[in-house]
């Protein structure tokens, strides 16, 4: 396999892990008030998430520090061509990240409820704008952007929904499955709307067969998402995350088969590519290093592995 | 005005605001752990107190060091596509780097050691500490390679316009890097020492004020004498690596050597001044050289020389700047580490007389510990002094040699987007700076929570208790 292959493999790979990861975090932030209703349940749903949010971010300055590496100017021209949503998606994460930390250390309601303020939209915004970027890279069009962007943030909310389900015991777990239930109105249409457009960027659905990667994963994708739901219904928690789980993986792999042929308009995965000597090296690296870092955020969800049942108490 | 002069005010002004913060994680983050062993291994109750005092005016600093970090990532994509073109397939080698080895180990472990004070073995748990430290300054060390590069480029060769790695142990290994690494780092824990000393000394005031005792609070002693150890030695270090960078740049960037000392011509046997119009002969040669009689280039005939290597254009940075910006650092550091060194003697053990001799604490005296409030701006201050040396010392270059700032903006990025992210940067930095500081002053004032006596078996928890903030989150 061609380096450059592989390394494109590797930042799909990254930013999958980072769109599943946070995913959840972006979806429990942006539900903090409708999962709880008084400062106990809100430390309860903060709870499920506050040991691993940080480690889970780490999955986006590695998928972008990757791509900086390895394609030097899909980096530079996808950063500097989505200026102003980066901004937005920069400042959310600001604002999310000094909000979970601090919201434990201010002092009174009010002070509180603004950190509280910070990790909602903080959470809210990128959740949406990484579909928009995304949308707007394959398709170009205002619909595509739309679209995108509600799926990955109606998807991530049913995602984080569910998350709270299968990581909290009490009121809040069953608040939290119906959560996904409304969540799962919105994710099902906006999948609908979004995920053809993924593949159809590449081939129209007439020509699947010339190119049949991101079609079928776009399709196992809308049909990870139903079974999302129906096992929800079903209350079977772990099976529904595994399937929410599934549904952004695929998607993702949609994303990044289209991307394949084309990371930015009028650039090649070839020609973004540094020269062979920094891909080795790099190779050499992330194998020395990867299976330490999954190994051990692995081990971090183990840790903390047991559902919360009480407010507060495992806080 | 353009989009690039915003483009180098933004990455001014976030890149020495986010280094307000990574000392403190870097240098605090060792302390807290230093601190957390001496528990382990002791078992004495204060040292515990002062761990969770103490990292938690670390955390509340850590999150501001993160979230500023991600925009610094983003910045050289997003402003400076050109530059990032040019140099990526050499310094985004150790930002990937830094991410993979240094930011996972960092933040992962941070986050067990934070939540997992009840749930991991002792052992364990001290272990998380010190792996999260050890990405902290991992981290370090792989952007400061990365930075070297820009100012000494090395390990690569330009194949149609674009650097290309040729040699990472050379990258890795850059004698620039060499000593700019321990140069940062040790300056990092002279920021984090002057932060405690500065602490220390405010609660040993208010303690002695609030108990009207003449005796020293014992604990903040400690956390004194322990800051103060820290200062000096890594004010050693800084003072031995600076020597280093000193003669570096003689070789390396003569012209942010001429620029430091506002020389303007080639001059054997340079002075230093202290001042403009106070100086010191020969002491710049033998800073730069070891020799009194060494010659230094001039600004005025770098400028010459580089016109004719380089062609026409102004090769000279801003001389003010950087002429004052080493004199701030030089000497803002050094007070620091004279104060600490000054405290070290004043806090000496005392003798005791008697057939069972053993030492004795010294009291530290109100005005020590009222001047220890000054070992918080002083290093700071020296810190980001020294920044502005070494990064407007290199203009106009981004690659010292190799690419000019003018030529590493972003050609697609309007001046409406730059401004529009400077000034979304600049307010939201400046509300939470103000925000950090309340919150940290806050926690300075209200000192350690009392630490609840440990329970045989688990205490029945009450509604309180839940309510309760807990002590790390």
């Amino acid at each position: 396999m061609e380096l450059s292959t592989l390394w494109f493999i590797l930042v799909a790979f990254l930013w999958t892990g980072y769109f599943v990861l946070e995913g959840f975090d972006f979806g429990v932030g942006t539900l903090l008030p409708v999962l709880s209703r008084n400062e106990a349940e809100r430390r309860q749903v903060l709870a499920t998430i506050g040991p691993v949010w940080d480690g889970n971010e780490v999955w986006l300055i590695t998928a972008v520090g990757a791509m900086f590496a390895a394609f030097p100017s899909w980096y530079a021209g996808f950063l500097s061509g989505f200026y102003l949503p980066l901004l937005m998606v920069l400042a959310g994460l600001i604002v999310r990240g000094v909000g979970l930390e601090w919201r434990g250390k201010v002092r009174g309601a009010r002070e509180r409820a603004l950190c509280d303020a910070g990790i909602v939209a903080g959470s809210f915004l990128p959740a949406f704008m990484w579909g928009a970027v995304f949308g707007n890279l394959l398709a170009g069009t205002v619909f595509a952007t739309l679209a995108g962007g509600a799926f990955s943030l109606a998807v991530a909310v049913l995602h984080g929904a569910i998350f709270v389900a299968l990581k909290t015991d009490g009121p809040i777990r069953a608040r939290a499955r119906r959560t996904a239930l409304a969540a799962s109105a919105a994710a099902v249409p906006a999948a609908l709307a979004a995920l053809p457009g993924i593949p159809s960027a590449a081939a129209p659905l007439a020509g699947w067969i010339s190119h049949p990667a991101p079609w079928f994963a776009a399709t196992a994708a809308m049909a990870t998402l139903a079974a999302a739901v129906a096992l929800i219904w079903r209350r079977r928690e772990g099976w529904a995350f595994t399937a929410t789980a599934a549904t952004i993986t695929l998607a993702t792999t949609a994303l990044f088969t289209v991307l394949w042929r084309a990371p930015l308009p009028g650039l090649t995965i070839p020609e973004a590519a540094s020269a062979p000597y920094t891909l080795t090296v790099m190779t050499w690296i992330g194998a020395a290093a990867l299976p330490f870092v999954l190994a051990y955020q692995a081990w971090t969800y183990w840790v903390f592995r047991k559902r919360l049942t009480q407010p507060g108490i495992h806080v | 005005m353009d989009a690039l002069d915003l483009a180098r005010w933004q990455f001014g002004v976030t890149t020495v605001y986010h280094f307000l913060f990574v000392p403190l994680t870097i240098g605090l983050g060792t302390f807290v752990a230093g601190l957390q062993t001496a528990w382990y291994r002791t078992g004495k109750r204060h040292y515990l107190t002062l761990t969770k005092f103490f990292g938690k005016l670390f955390l509340i600093n850590f999150a501001m060091g993160v979230v500023t970090g991600i925009v610094q990532e983003f910045q050289f994509g997003m402003n400076w596509s050109e530059y990032s073109i040019f140099v990526g397939d050499v310094f985004g080698a150790p930002l990937a780097m830094e991410a993979l080895l240094a930011f996972f180990l960092e933040s992962t472990f941070l986050g067990l050691w934070i939540f997992g004070w009840d749930r991991l073995p002792k052992r364990v748990h001290l272990m998380t500490i010190w792996a999260a430290v050890i990405g902290s300054n991992l981290s370090a060390y792989f952007i400061l390679a990365a930075n070297a590069w820009m100012k000494h480029p090395v390990g690569y060769e330009v194949v149609d316009g674009r650097a290309r790695m040729t040699d990472i142990w050379a990258v890795l290994t850059n004698s620039t890097a060499l000593a700019q690494v321990p140069h940062v780092i040790a300056a990092s824990f002279v920021v984090a020492g002057g932060f405690v000393l500065a602490v220390s000394g405010y609660r040993i005031l208010r303690e002695r004020r609030m108990a009207g005792i003449v005796a020293d609070p014992a604990m903040w002693r400690s956390s004194l004498r322990g800051a103060l150890v820290m200062t000096a030695i890594a004010g050693a270090v800084v003072a031995g690596s600076g020597d280093l960078s000193g003669q570096l740049l003689r070789e390396q960037q003569p012209m942010k050597l001429a620029a430091a000392e506002g020389l303007r011509h080639d001059q054997s046997a340079a002075p230093f001044s202290l001042a403009p119009g106070v100086e010191i002969p020969g002491m710049l040669s033998l800073l730069a050289a070891h020799d009194v009689n060494a010659t230094v280039q001039g600004v005025d005939d770098i400028q010459e020389r580089y016109e004719q290597r380089f062609g026409p254009g102004d090769y000279t940075p801003n001389l003010p700047v950087v002429y004052w910006s080493f004199r701030v650092m030089i000497m803002f550091g050094l007070s620091t580490v004279g104060l600490s060194v000054l405290g070290l003697w004043l806090t000496r053990g005392r003798r005791t007389r008697g057939a069972r001799s053993r030492r004795e604490p010294r009291r530290v005296p109100d005005w020590f510990a009222r001047l220890c409030l000054l070992a918080l701006p002083l290093p700071t201050l020296a810190m980001i002094a020294g920044w502005l040396l070494s990064e407007i010392g290199r203009q106009p270059w981004t690659v010292m040699g190799e690419l000019l700032t003018a030529a590493s903006v972003s050609p697609g990025v309007t001046l409406a987007q730059v401004a529009i992210s400077l000034t979304v940067f600049t307010v939201l930095y400046g509300a939470l700076a103000v925000a950090e500081g309340v919150l940290l002053v806050r926690y300075v004032k209200a000192g350690p929570a009392p630490e609840p006596a440990p329970h045989r078996t688990a205490p029945e928890r009450t509604d309180a208790d839940r309510l309760a903030p807990t002590l790390m989150y």
